[in-house]
């Protein structure tokens, strides 16, 4: 009994669904609120997001006629179903992951290109044209983004000898100065990581002046909270991913101080994403997959084969 | 590859007024472009000739919203010409003024706009916050922020005092600083770069071919501009260069527009540190002659053309304004073909369009596809008919 109140509170408060809101919605108005400051602009107070979500799930979802599947109302679920299973095999405030086996840094990539995939099946069921063109874009995209992004987690991996992220975050515990070993394969991942996220300069697949909403050009009410919402917490389940594959995640700490840490760390990740996002602006999806195929993944790989020659002479 | 037609507008975010661009894609790739316009029409130059001369004045400026005193002045000095009014020049020093802060202001909005198309949000804040200072020159200036309204015939209607030179001199040194900031920008940043070069190509003959006027026409190497080539109010004893990028595309025209942004703050300091005395306005003759007359003017987005037709009367009997947004409209459809759909927002933003100032009506048989252009004649047999029907007969006017 005991043990599946303790599971049902794993699932549906922390780490799981309440904790994964509550942090998205924070990681969503810090977002706004630093994108705006960079902008000289005031930004909005700390509620804002959960305002915009409380009020559109209040209001009417509308279904175009054209749309003839079921997906079109089961997709924001899935994703955000994919994503909050993902925290459960991400150390948070202490080292251990809830589920940890040898192999979850691969299974957490993967899980994470199911939101994507729900995008590009929500453009391609919305019947409209501009979300059929957001949808061809997410596709496209992600065939570039992905590479360096998975590319650059195997490098830590091969140094720690592991493929589970508990066991990564552990090795660098023990040996911080690896980390520094790293940094370029961090910052294609970050870079890779606006690709994932959609924002700018890659946030092609909704480009508002081209093609409207891009894939959530037909979404409104529920729907649409629900698809924000499961991008906000893509968000978050990012950064701890990150911040646990390249920094070590909370530096052998639990408890409070170890969730402190975290939350720092997971919000320095999102400061320089805010950053990329004020400092650019948006390319066009040729150029963005120049430079992904041109630039990331060669850096990526390059990091690979440092990672590999450390692990050889130092391991 | 399927064709796909996506159409951007009357309603589109990438759009600040309503017009249609119907986009025919090949995967990302524009084919072809169907432009139509006429959602926005006013009929403001019917409606000027049921006004007596000043009323009509503030009906013009209102065609639009960023170069009002652009048809403004434009349609007062067609009426001054019939009139055979000689401005004293402290008047038109102070046209100037309001023109040149006008530009100022239209091309720092237009940098913010065509940011905003291309995902660049940060720069779009930046360069409408550093309009506010020309924004509030032109209120210590006019007492408006958006329509002047400084015209009168004959005249100006405010005269401006030490201070208000010594406040807008001060805020042109800031507007000044902040452009240089936005020239080394366009220079150094890459994804700007990689967003304007090479796209909406418009050739020095095509450009030529299709009547282009302005910073479009500027930006494809043809040293045109009206301040220049048929001077009016103080320009002729003015010292500046005409702006030209031999880039033809849309890094040109962003070229152009910050670098005449610099040439206006330099006939800015000149006008305003030697402004000629004496009064601000003479007096509106009591009854304006028949005759007419045609005025050219540089507005921010090009050459304007007014014309107006008196005879005698109380109000002018005809009002014909071209704006130079229809001039340019012809080279959109040209510079959309060929690029990519990603483009086009900022292809169709890089003109500058207004499409209130612009727009004409056009009658389109859905079935056929044909449009034709409702002449005054028809829309006034249409007119008739409809009062008919409401039992009023209006047929023997």
């Amino acid at each position: 009994m005991k043990i599946i109140l303790c599971q049902l509170f794993d699932i549906l408060i922390y780490p799981g669904l309440l904790f994964l809101f509550a942090a998205g919605l924070t990681a969503d108005w810090v977002d706004r609120k630093l994108y705006a400051r960079m902008q000289n602009r005031q930004g909005p107070r700390w509620f804002q997001p959960l305002a915009d979500f409380v009020k559109l799930v209040s209001k009417e979802t509308i279904t175009p006629k054209a749309v003839d599947s079921p997906l079109f109302k089961v997709l924001p679920y899935i994703a955000i179903a994919a994503v909050a299973s993902c925290i459960m095999m991400i150390p948070l405030q202490n080292m251990d992951a809830l589920l940890s086996f040898q192999g979850d840094l691969i299974v957490i990539a993967y899980m994470l290109t199911i939101p994507t995939m729900c995008l590009f099946l929500i453009g391609w069921y919305s019947s409209s044209p501009y979300a059929a063109v957001g949808s061809m874009r997410v596709l496209t995209q992600f065939f570039a983004y992905e590479v360096p992004l998975l590319l650059a987690l195997l490098g830590p991996a091969v140094i720690a000898g592991s493929w589970s992220v508990g066991d990564i975050a552990f090795y660098y515990n023990a040996k911080p100065v690896m980390t520094a070993v790293n940094i370029a394969g961090l910052l294609v991942a970050l870079i890779a990581l606006q690709g994932k996220l959609e924002r700018v300069p890659f946030d092609i697949p909704h480009a508002e002046t081209e093609i409207v909403g891009g894939v959530f050009t037909e979404y409104s009410g529920k729907l649409y909270a629900f698809i924000k919402l499961a991008m906000s917490m893509e968000m978050i389940v990012v950064a701890a991913l990150f911040s646990a594959v390249f920094l070590g995640g909370s530096l052998g700490l639990s408890g409070v101080l170890g969730f402190l840490v975290f939350i720092g760390k997971l919000f320095a990740i999102i400061f320089i994403s805010a950053l990329i996002r004020s400092l650019m602006a948006r390319v066009r999806i040729e150029q963005m997959i120049n430079f992904c195929w041109r630039v990331l993944t060669p850096a990526a790989m390059a990091q690979l084969i440092i990672s590999i020659i450390v692990r050889a002479v130092y391991g | 590859m399927p064709k796909v037609i996506v159409p951007l507008g009357p309603q589109h975010p990438a759009l600040k007024e309503p017009g249609n661009f119907t986009l025919m894609l090949e995967g990302e790739e524009i084919v072809d472009a169907a432009l139509r316009l006429g959602y926005n029409h006013r009929g403001i130059e019917k409606a000027a000739e049921s006004r007596n001369f000043i009323q009509a004045m503030y009906l013009i400026e209102r065609v639009c919203g960023i170069c009002s005193h652009a048809h403004a002045t434009c349609y007062v000095t067609n009426v001054e010409n019939i009139c055979g009014l000689e401005l004293p020049r402290r008047a038109q020093a102070i046209r100037v003024i309001t023109g040149e802060l006008e530009r100022i202001h239209s091309h720092l909005l237009w940098l913010g706009v065509a940011a905003h198309e291309i995902g660049f949000d940060t720069l779009f804040m930046y360069s409408w916050r550093d309009r506010e200072y020309i924004m509030d020159a032109l209120e210590t200036l006019s007492g408006n922020r958006v329509h002047y309204s400084i015209n009168t015939i004959g005249g100006v209607r405010r005269d401006i005092g030490k201070e208000q030179i010594e406040d807008i001199l001060k805020k042109l040194d800031l507007v000044e600083s902040r452009t240089n900031y936005y020239i080394k920008l366009a220079t150094q940043e890459p994804t700007l770069h990689a967003r304007t070069m090479g796209v909406g190509k418009l050739p020095k003959e095509e450009a030529l071919k299709r009547d282009a006027c302005g910073p479009l026409l500027r930006a494809s190497g043809v040293a045109r501009d009206v301040r220049k080539d048929d001077p009016y109010l103080l320009y002729g004893e003015l010292d500046f260069k005409v702006i030209t990028s031999d880039a033809c595309d849309v890094f040109g025209r962003v070229y152009v527009r910050v670098f005449e942004i610099l040439e206006s703050v330099k006939i800015l300091r000149q006008v305003l540190n030697n402004m000629p005395q004496g009064p601000v306005s003479v007096k509106m003759p009591p009854k304006v002659p028949a005759g007419e007359s045609v005025t050219r003017y540089e507005a921010p987005r090009g050459e304007d053309i007014h014309y107006v037709k008196t005879d005698g009367g109380v109000n002018p009997s005809r009002v014909k304004l071209r704006a130079p947004t229809l001039a340019n409209f012809e080279s959109v459809a040209y510079m959309l073909k060929g690029d990519q759909l990603a483009d086009a927002p900022l292809i169709i933003a890089a003109i500058d369009p207004c499409f209130s100032c612009t727009d004409r009506m056009a009658v389109v048989d859905k079935l056929s596809g044909q449009s034709q252009i409702e002449t005054f004649k028809d829309l006034r047999l249409k007119s008739i008919e409809h009062y008919k029907r409401k039992g009023i007969d209006f047929s023997k006017l």
